[in-house]
């Protein structure tokens, strides 16, 4: 198994960090993994992507064109990042700030409204959690078990106590996953 | 017993400087390698293993420091970016005249001038052709993963003491800033003045009590001492091409078509290799580890085999021409590569080697 997955978003959202779990919950079931930044001088409000591969083999090349899963966060990423999507892949985003939907109908396309679910919770830094909840309930590569695990190795421990939480999101995310379906074009 | 981490490659360097027993680092922050010096003086080494970290005033004062510490006899490592290693030229020829060691680490951004902070192997030529002044070399190692980036710290100081000489860890901010498992090594104590000795002779500047006084220098005005201490420096040079040459390859036996490629590039085509193979084109690679010396040999004893090779690099072209000295142009040899911090894809390195070499 291997897979390929773009996380991208504005800064601030989370998105090396929800990058950062997901390779630490692999190593926590012993995979291969690798996690490749655009780092850049963006830092809050610029644009912000990693490339995240868990595979069981070696993994040759930490750069990628082109994904089996596109988890975008914002309307820039939508523009650049959903004909990187390969033919049959998953394309999950939130449509927060969405204005230009997804087209494509060769791709399986899903929606969680990761910032509107974290403001309920009370807590907006949780969104990403949320995001990568329903991310695992379309494709389980990693066990729950393993990112909690995961979590307690990328979190300092002073921030431990805050592991219930983001149990807590990823379980919204994955009650809360929604199917999108692109609308053929209407001559009206 | 090695623990398991997951780090990015500019961190698993900082840890593996500290767990190789070195003793001292200096430097000065610049992206895409300031990592390194935020982890060590996060970490405080000096109180797990009494190694010293000292942010320098500019470039130029951390390798002097270097030469310094190296003088007497210590393991010392400095590290910057490309910009930052320019202005530390001076310095290193100063160290491979002054039979000195240390490790110089160069996580490359695009250039010339102030360029971009993105990825590039445009560092070639400054790494391996000189880069400062007179008849020296480095001996420059590649790093091609995370696990590189840590395991390398020990090999380039044992290279650079058994030699007396400068070494460099060439890597790039893709290597740098990308996270892998790493596999980090036991910690090793620092050595003692006499176990230095001991080890690597008696050479550095530790207190004449006892024995007759050394002297560091790269300055000699006799001119037939100065020819005698460069004909010492290329025998040197000759002996590293013998014992220390280091190369990998993956998936030559059958190869039709070659793909020469160090550091990140090595990764991007690692996986056009992939690509290549699933279309039925034999592709294989060849990772130069060690960009001096060279992997002459083995790139002439495929050129017998091959009928193309693609030279892949994140530059205009640069190492392209030593594989084209190493094939002495018994077959083709093209270049690929992006510049200004773009980074080419496996697809490109692909299409790149239908269109320039297959046809």
């Amino acid at each position: 198994m291997t897979e390929e997955i773009i996380i991208a978003g504005f800064g601030g959202q989370g998105v090396l960090s929800m990058g950062k779990i997901l390779a630490y919950s692999g190593i926590m079931q012993d995979e291969e993994v690798s996690w490749m930044p655009s780092y850049g001088p963006e830092m809050r409000g610029g644009t912000a992507n990693v490339i995240v591969i868990l595979s069981n083999e070696r993994i040759s090349s930490p750069y990628l064109k082109v994904f089996d899963t596109a988890i975008i966060l914002n309307q820039q990423s939508m523009d650049k990042f959903q004909s990187t999507v390969k033919p049959g892949g998953v394309l999950l985003y939130d449509p927060n700030g969405i204005t230009i939907h997804p087209t494509r109908t060769d791709i399986k396309i899903f929606q969680i409204e990761g910032n509107k679910l974290a403001v309920d919770m009370g807590n907006t830094k949780i969104s990403n959690m949320i995001v990568l909840g329903a991310f695992l309930k379309i494709k389980p590569i990693v066990k729950l078990d393993n990112v909690i695990e995961g979590l307690k190795k990328s979190l300092p421990e002073r921030y431990h106590h805050l592991i219930p939480l983001n149990k807590e999101a990823i379980a919204k995310g994955m009650d809360n996953l929604m199917s999108f379906k692109v609308n053929e074009p209407s001559l009206s | 017993m090695s623990e398991l981490k997951l780090m990015k490659g500019n961190e698993a360097l900082a840890e593996a400087t500290i767990r190789a027993g070195a003793d001292a680092y200096f430097g000065y922050p610049i992206t895409p390698q300031t990592e390194i010096i935020e982890y060590l003086m996060t970490e405080q080494p000096e109180k797990r293993t009494g190694m010293v970290v000292l942010q320098a005033e500019s470039e130029l004062a951390a390798i002097n420091m270097v030469y310094g510490a190296a003088s007497t006899g210590k393991k010392v490592m400095t590290s910057s970016s490309s910009p930052g290693i320019s202005l530390k030229l001076e310095g290193i020829s100063y160290m491979a005249g002054a039979e000195l060691p240390g490790v110089i680490v160069n996580v490359v951004r695009g250039g010339p001038g102030l360029g971009t902070i993105q990825p590039s192997q445009a560092d070639y030529f400054q790494s391996v052709k000189g880069g400062g002044h007179g008849d020296y070399k480095l001996y420059v190692l590649a790093p091609s993963s995370v696990q590189e980036m840590s395991d390398f710290v020990e090999d380039a100081f044992d290279i650079a003491f058994k030699y007396r000489a400068p070494v460099l860890i060439l890597s790039d901010g893709l290597i740098g800033q990308m996270m892998e498992k790493v596999y980090l090594k036991d910690q090793k104590p620092r050595l003692t003045n006499e176990e230095v000795i001991e080890k690597y002779g008696d050479w550095a500047v530790t207190g004449k009590k006892g024995r007759e006084r050394n002297i560091i220098t790269s300055l000699d005005l006799q001119s037939e001492k100065m020819e005698a201490r460069v004909r010492r420096l290329m025998k040197k040079y000759e002996k590293m091409e013998k014992e220390d040459m280091r190369f990998e390859k993956t998936l030559c036996d059958d190869a039709d078509y070659l793909i020469v490629a160090y550091g990140s590039s090595a990764r991007i085509s690692q996986k056009a290799v992939e690509l290549g193979r699933k279309k039925g084109i034999k592709i294989g690679l060849l990772r130069p580890i060690t960009l001096f010396p060279y992997p002459k040999q083995p790139l002439f004893e495929l050129a017998n085999q091959v009928k193309g090779i693609l030279s892949v690099e994140l530059n205009a072209g640069q190492m392209v021409e030593d594989v084209r000295l190493a094939v002495e142009h018994k077959i083709p040899v093209a270049h690929f590569g992006r510049t200004g911090g773009i980074i080419h894809t496996p697809e490109e390195i692909l299409e790149a080697l239908e269109q320039k070499i297959i046809k």
